[in-house]
C-alpha cells in the first residue's frame, strides 16, 4: 500500500503528460462536424459559372462525390487547387460551393486558375455553408451515394490526405450498395 | 497635479473603450427587449474561426454571420434556448462558451475538483506522516541499547 502510493504521483503525472502529447497535437481549429452520417442540408445554389446550372443539394446522389468549399478570396483554396485539378483529371466526381463570395469572382477564380468542378453553386451569403456547418474555406465534404456525409476535411486536400484518408474512403464508398 | 489630471483622463478614457463589443448598428435589432436578449446570448456563444473570442466581440466575418442568424432566430420568436440550439446543430457544442453538463462532460466540469481532491488527500497523507505522535515508543531493544549508552557515557 506504501509503495502504491509513493508511485502515484508518477503515475498521475504520466497520465497528465499522455493528456497534454494527445491534446496539443490536435489541431484546434477543426471541429467535428455534426452531419457526419446525415443527408446533406438542403440548398439549391445559383451557378458560379455564366449560363450554368448551379448547385441542389438534392443532385448529390447516385454516385459518392466530393463537395469541395472554396472562394476567390482564399488563399489556401489556390494551394489545395492543383491536387483538385489532378483528381479531377482521374475522374473523380468534384463538386464545388463558391462561399461568401460573388459568383463573377469565382468564375473569374476558375477561369484563371482551371476549373476542377463538375457543378458549381455560388453560396454569396454563405447561409448553405453555415448550414453544413462550415467555418472556413477550403473544406470539402464527402458524400455516399445515398447523399449522406460521410467525412469532413477542414483545410486543403494534400497528396497525403488523399491517399491516406479521402482516396480509400472514397474507394469504400464506391464499393457500397 | 496637471500630469495626475492627464493620468486619470486618460484612465477614464482607457476604461471607457473597454466593452466595446463586435455589433455593428445595421446588425441590430429594432425591438430594444430582443436585441438585450440576443447581445446576452452573443455573448455565450463562440466565434468558430478565432475560437477563444465570443461572436458578440469578434470581427470575423462569420462571427458577423452568426449574430445576424441569432437575431433572425429571434426575431422570428424562438426561445434562447431554441436559438442557440440551432447554431448547436450546426456547429456543435463547441459553439457554447459554457459546455453543457452531461454524461460525457462529467470530466471537464468535475475533473479540477477531483484534483483539488486527490491534491488534498495527498497533503493530508504527508503532514500526517510528519506529527511527533506518530513515532513508536522504543521497544525491548532500543531500551537496551539505550541503557547500555548510558552507561558508557556515565562510567567516561
Amino acid at each position: 500500500m506504501k509503495r502504491l502510493l509513493a508511485i502515484a504521483p508518477v503515475v498521475v503525472f504520466a497520465l497528465v503528460l499522455l493528456g497534454f502529447m494527445v491534446g496539443l497535437r490536435r489541431d484546434p481549429s477543426i471541429l467535428p462536424s455534426m452531419l457526419i452520417g446525415k443527408p446533406l442540408p438542403a440548398f439549391a445554389l445559383p451557378p458560379v459559372r455564366p449560363g450554368d446550372v448551379g448547385l441542389s443539394s438534392a443532385e448529390l446522389t447516385g454516385e459518392p462525390v466530393l463537395l469541395n468549399v472554396f472562394a476567390s478570396w482564399c488563399g489556401a483554396c489556390r494551394v489545395e487547387h492543383p491536387m483538385l485539378m489532378r483528381l479531377s483529371a482521374q475522374g473523380v466526381p468534384i463538386h464545388g460551393i463558391d462561399w461568401k463570395d460573388q459568383a463573377a469572382d469565382g468564375a473569374a477564380w476558375l477561369a484563371r486558375y482551371g476549373d476542377p468542378y463538375r457543378k458549381a453553386g455560388n453560396d454569396g451569403s454563405g447561409r448553405a455553408g453555415i448550414d453544413m456547418g462550415v467555418s472556413g474555406a477550403p473544406e470539402t465534404f464527402v458524400i455516399d451515394r445515398r447523399g449522406r456525409v460521410r467525412y469532413r476535411q477542414v483545410g486543403a486536400i494534400t497528396p497525403e490526405i488523399w491517399n491516406e484518408t479521402i482516396g480509400p474512403l472514397m474507394a469504400k464508398l464506391r464499393a457500397e450498395p | 497635479m496637471k500630469t495626475r489630471l492627464m493620468f486619470a483622463a486618460v484612465a477614464a478614457l482607457a476604461l471607457l473603450a473597454a466593452p466595446v463589443a463586435a455589433v455593428t448598428p445595421d446588425e441590430q435589432l429594432s425591438n430594444p427587449a430582443q436585441e438585450a436578449r440576443a447581445q446576452v446570448l452573443s455573448r455565450t456563444l463562440r466565434c468558430v474561426v478565432c475560437q477563444n473570442q465570443s461572436i458578440d466581440d469578434s470581427n470575423a466575418p462569420l462571427a458577423h454571420d452568426l449574430r445576424v442568424i441569432l437575431r433572425e432566430r429571434i426575431a422570428a420568436g424562438d426561445s434562447d434556448e431554441q436559438a442557440v440550439a440551432y447554431l448547436v446543430q450546426r456547429y456543435g457544442d463547441f459553439v457554447r462558451l459554457n459546455p453543457p453538463m452531461r454524461g460525457d462532460t462529467l470530466v471537464l466540469w468535475f475533473g479540477p475538483l477531483a484534483v483539488l481532491l486527490l491534491g488534498g488527500v495527498g497533503v493530508a497523507f504527508y503532514l500526517r506522516g510528519r506529527t511527533p505522535g506518530a513515532i513508536s515508543p522504543l521497544d525491548a531493544a532500543d531500551e537496551a541499547e539505550l541503557a547500555r549508552l548510558m552507561a558508557s557515557e556515565e562510567a567516561e
